[in-house]
Parts: structure tokens; sequence; C-alpha cells
């Protein structure tokens, strides 16, 4: 009776609101949430610089969930996201160290390396049908173990080029944030993609059933492993602006991204198990999850109390509506 | 065909994890400096048991086709409990490792229960859960330290009678009691039966939920036991989030070294130990070689890959193209 209900109340409204994920929405109202709750602790959570502030930190993190979305659509899952991230960052300070040609070509090696790694799980999961969890935790520890070997096990001397420095810190337009114009970018690519592609289209149809995505004439191989290189490389250039905005690269800098890249994209109403999902609820996400970070740190709750906060504001949300439907 | 034929083929996975360990354990000794004494294999007994509880852990879950991202996790929070409780008289003593096991049964019981009656998927909800049971482990041990009853300790990391190490006879006691009797009754059969098909083990009547929750619950105890051990070889408690994702890692490489599916359904724990302690004998293979520790972490990765790219063997055999498509 209440399924009744809810489909009477949506036809009265207006068509663009019934077209909304429900997700989305919920994703959306839980941001507004969060900032008349942070609001009420300090005025200065509505200010506009604050505001901007956030959307620039948010923009790390959403590059990094638009290659994380376009995998999670097929049904797979990246977990090499935290040594692309640092190999991208690290392999292109590595590039700036030599003179001017390196420098120039800093950003486009960092991304290759990210593209590389991509590859390799994108030819396991594809062609040597291997489980994506399992093939790209190997490829994160092979990545991991190769800059190691690389540093000599200590953070990296080469620093971030100009230009990385410029795109994560400057503002070519005065008041935006180079970075916040580099995620707008990459994700209107994305949207591109996914809505107006045949490409998007076959992420969509393998996302619900491989077989039957096959079987219509896809060549379901190819594009699992165009996602992954592109997942890949998405997550270095998220490496690249990291290393750019703190001027150099770290052993760890991409642990902090795995879990927050994965929650993002999942609050944002994607499925889990591929197939159903909008770039619009992936932003949502992303905010969602900076906010969240971010209050609890103004508040300064202990490491302790945000991982569990965290914890349970993703699990109570999924439950509000990312369940799936029952076998019977 | 005869039955053990059948007995082959259903243990495949387990006898090839056997077989790599033994190779493995064997080059091991034979190039270490001391040689195969009682003194090299209780050491690495010891190193190996914990990874071994911690894939046996997995192993519980995986058979389920779902997979526990906070099992580390768990082993950290019991790891830091232990470090609080587990002291005093024999009796506090006693009482402190009930309470550590409960509790990790406990964690295992709230993941069961948000996957199987919240239906959300197991990776997303462990992911979640694994952040909260890190935060509370933070809470406990804000920073390394606390105490053990040392007598406990050292009895269980020791030797007995001077030659079988006393960790071994604990895993042993554990797949005893836990594994053999979970994998013979009605519920551990469901849990097989779910992971193999949802669908047919609904249509056959079979208790999934209760076989499933079973699982999940066994496998957070299990993981309670390694955080006891943990505690026991390092006689504190430390939450730190690289070691407890290295330990979730590791156990997934140990499950799929150890021939059980990620699909669920096929496997045993006793593989998942063997592919555990073959893991680990790996790593320290680097060592009696005299390579630079530097390149341990590339080793075991691209070991790892090449481990789990032996599974596109099976590519081979497959005739309709329609059964790359899980």
């Amino acid at each position: 009776m209440s399924e009744t209900g809810t489909v009477r109340m949506t036809e009265r409204m207006p068509s663009f609101v019934r077209r909304l994920d429900r997700a989305v929405v919920i994703a959306f109202a839980c941001i507004v949430l969060l900032l008349i709750l942070g609001s009420l602790y300090s005025s200065s959570f509505l200010s506009p610089e604050y505001l901007l502030q956030q959307l620039k930190v948010a923009s790390f993190l959403g590059v990094i969930a638009t290659g994380m979305m376009l995998v999670i659509l097929l049904g797979q899952i990246d977990l090499s996201v935290p040594w692309a991230v640092s190999t991208g960052a690290m392999m292109a300070c590595a590039a700036a160290a030599y003179g001017d040609v390196g420098a120039a070509f800093a950003i486009p090696f960092g991304i290759l390396c990210g593209v590389a790694i991509g590859v390799v799980n994108g030819l396991g999961v594809a062609y040597l049908r291997i489980p994506s969890m399992i093939m790209t935790l190997a490829t994160n520890a092979v990545a991991q173990g190769a800059m190691v070997v690389y540093t000599g096990g200590f953070s990296p001397q080469d620093s971030a080029t100009g230009a990385m420095r410029f795109l994560a810190t400057g503002s070519m337009i005065p008041g935006i944030p180079n970075v916040v114009i580099i995620w707008a970018l990459v994700g209107a690519g994305m949207v591109f993609v996914l809505t107006r592609t045949s490409f998007g289209r076959c992420v969509y149809g393998i996302g619900n059933r491989e077989r039957a995505a096959y079987l219509s004439g896809i060549n379901t191989r190819r594009i699992v492993l165009i996602a992954f290189a592109v997942a890949g490389g998405l997550s270095a250039l998220g490496g690249i602006l990291l290393a750019g905005y703190a001027s150099k690269a770290a052993q760890s800098m991409g642990d902090a991204y795995l879990l927050p890249a994965i929650a993002a994209v999942v609050l944002g109403g994607t499925s889990i198990i591929g197939g159903r999902g909008s770039y619009l609820g992936t932003i949502a996400g992303v905010i969602l999850i900076t906010l969240l970070q971010s209050i609890l740190s103004v508040m300064q709750m202990p490491e302790a109390g945000r991982q569990i906060i965290y914890g349970l504001v993703i699990i109570v949300m999924l439950l509000l509506y990312g369940r799936t439907a029952t076998e019977r | 065909m005869k039955d053990w034929r059948y007995w082959l083929s259903a243990q495949q996975g387990t006898l090839t994890a056997v077989a790599i360990f033994a190779v493995m354990f064997v080059i091991y000794t034979a190039n270490h400096p001391a040689g195969f004494t009682a003194n090299v294999v209780q050491t690495a007994a010891n190193k190996g048991v914990l990874l071994a509880f911690v894939a046996m852990a997995q192993t519980l879950v995986v058979i389920t086709a779902g997979i526990d991202l906070s099992v580390g996790m768990i082993l950290l929070l019991t790891n830091c409990l232990a470090s609080w409780i587990v002291i005093g008289t024999p009796l506090e003593t006693a009482m402190g490792v009930i309470a550590v096991l409960l509790v990790g049964a406990l964690c295992g019981a709230i993941n069961g229960a948000i996957v199987i009656y919240g239906r959300l998927q197991p990776i997303v909800t462990t992911i979640a859960t694994g952040a909260v049971y890190f935060g509370i482990a933070l809470l406990l041990r804000p920073f390394p330290g606390g105490s053990v009853n040392e007598d406990l300790a050292d009895a269980l990391t020791g030797r007995l009678f001077g030659v079988i190490p006393s960790s071994l006879v604990t895993l042993a006691g554990v797949v005893l009691v836990v594994w053999i009797p979970y994998s013979r009754s009605v519920y551990g059969r469901a849990a097989y039966a779910a992971g193999s098909s949802e669908t047919a083990a609904y249509m056959s009547g079979m208790p999934i939920r209760r076989g499933k929750f079973l699982s999940y619950t066994l496998g957070g105890l299990i993981a309670a036991v390694g955080g006891l051990f943990l505690t026991f070889f390092t006689y504190t408690g430390d939450a730190a989030l690289a070691s407890g994702n290295a330990y979730t890692l590791f156990s997934i490489a140990a499950v799929v070294l150890g021939g059980v599916s990620l699909f669920g359904g096929k496997g045993s724990a006793i593989g998942a130990i063997f592919g555990a302690l073959a893991f680990r004998t790996i790593g320290d293979l680097l060592f009696v070689f005299d390579f630079d520790p530097i390149w341990q972490p590339l080793f075991q990765g691209l070991i790892l890959l090449v481990a789990v790219s032996m599974g596109a063997i099976a590519l081979v055999r497959v005739r309709n193209r329609l059964e790359w498509f899980l």
C-alpha cells in the first residue's frame, strides 16, 4: 500500500523532480542537513569562503571518484587506487627532476603510469577473468613494491613542477580554484561519455549483465579494459594534483582516498553490483563525504570518533536506499 | 569414477596449497643458516599462524560468496581489547580471553546481520563496519601500549615438549573445534550451497540465512583468536591502520592461494591455512637468500599477481565463450 502511495505522490511532482533518483535526493538532503547542523555550531560554515574551500578539497576526491564510478558501473571494483595515486604523483615529480623537458612531460608521464596500472588491471579482469577485487589488490601491491624500490623506502626528494602547483593551487578565473575547474571538466567529460556515447551505454549494459551485452555484439572485454585504464589514469591525475597541492609526493598519500572514493560513489546511489547510477549522485557523494570529514575535524573530533561516525553514516544511508531486492 | 577420485577433485585446491607450502618450506629450511631445527620451525609457525587465523576467518565469509574487508580491523580491535583485559590471576585472564572472543564474534555477527537482514552488499558493509571497528580500537589504544598475561603468552607462543610449536597446536585445536563441526553441520552445508547458488539453495529449503549468519559470526570469532595471538606475540595493543589493512589484503591473498573460490561455494579453511603459511614463507624466502629487504614488497606483490593469474588456466578448458561470464 505504501508503494502505491509513493507512486501517486511522485506522479503529482513536476517532471524534473520525478526523474531524480531517490538516492541522489537523499544525498543532497544530507548535505543541506550537514550544513545546517554545522551552522548551528559555527556560522562560518555557511560563509562563501568556507564553501569554496570545501569545493576545492572535494575536487581531489571528485577526480578519483570519477574513475572509481566508471569501474563500479561495470560491476567491478578498483582497489588499486592508493598506489595508482601515489605512483602518479611520484612519477610526475620524478620526471620533474630531469630538467625542462622532464618538467614539460611531468603531468602526461604521471597520468601514463596510472593508465599503465589500469591496463594491467583491465587485462587481468577482462581477458584473464580474474575477480577485480583480487586483481586490483595484486597490482596495488606490485605498484607499492615498485615505488618502495624506487624511493628506497623514504619519501622522495623530488618536488612538484610549477605547472602542477599552478593546477592544484592557482586560479585561472579569479575566485574559482583551478582544481574545481579540472573536476568540472573531468565530470562533464564523464557525463558526456556515460549518457551520449555508445561506450557509455555499453558500460551500463555490461554492468547489468555482461553475458547479455556480449550476445548483443559488444566487445565487452575491450570496454572493461578501457574503463580500467581510464580509472587508473584519473587516479594518477588525482595524485598529481595532490602532489601539486603539497608541492611533493609522499609514500602513503593515496591511502586516504580509497574508501572515501568507494563510499562517495555508493552513497551517490550507484549500485555496487553495477549497471545503475548517475554522475550527479557521485557529485553529491563526494561533497557529502568531504563536508562530513571537514565538519568532524572542525569540531575537533578525535580520529577514533571520526572513523566511527564515518562508518555509521555510510551504513545508515545505505540502509535507507541501498538495499538489494529479496531473494524470492 | 571411484570415490577417491571425487574426493581428489573436491580437494584439488587444498592439496595444491599444501604442495605449494611444502615446496616453499623445504626451500626455506634448506637454505636457512640454522637448517631444520625446532627454533626455526617455531619462529616460522608463530609468524604464519597469525595470518592463518585471519585467512580462516576470511574463508568462512568467502564460502558464502561474500567478502570481509573488516577482518583486519576485527584483529586490531580484539588485539587492543586483549591488551587491557587479558591479564591478572588465571581466572581473570580466562574471563578476559572469553570476553575478547565474544567481542570478535559480535563484530562478525554485526557484519552478518547487516549483510543478510539489511540486504547490503558485503564489500561496502564491511568497509564501513571496518571503519567503525578501527575507530573503537583507536579509542581503546590511542597510543601503542598495554600488557598481557605473560605466562599465558609464553606458553602459547613457545614449544610443547620442547619440539612442537604450541601455536600450531592451537591452530589445529581451532580447526577441530570450529571448522570441522561447522563444515559438517547443516548450517555449514547451507553456507556452501548459498555461496554456490543462492537461488537453488533457497528452492531446496536450506537454512541459508542462518547458515550465512553463522559463517560471519564464526569468522569474527576466529579473527578474535588471531587478535589474541597478536597480543601474545607483541605483549601490547596497537591500533595501526596500515597493519589492519595489510592483514585484510594478505587474508584475501592467502584464501586465493589456498584454493578457495572468491565466487563462493568452493574451498576449505584447511586450504586457506596452508595458503597463509605458504604466503608467509614466500616473504621469508627473501631473507634466507640475502635480498635487500627493500625488494620484499615488490616480490610479494609479483608472487601474488602470478598466483591470482594462475586462476586463468581454467580459461583454456572453456569450450563455450559464454562461460567467461559468471
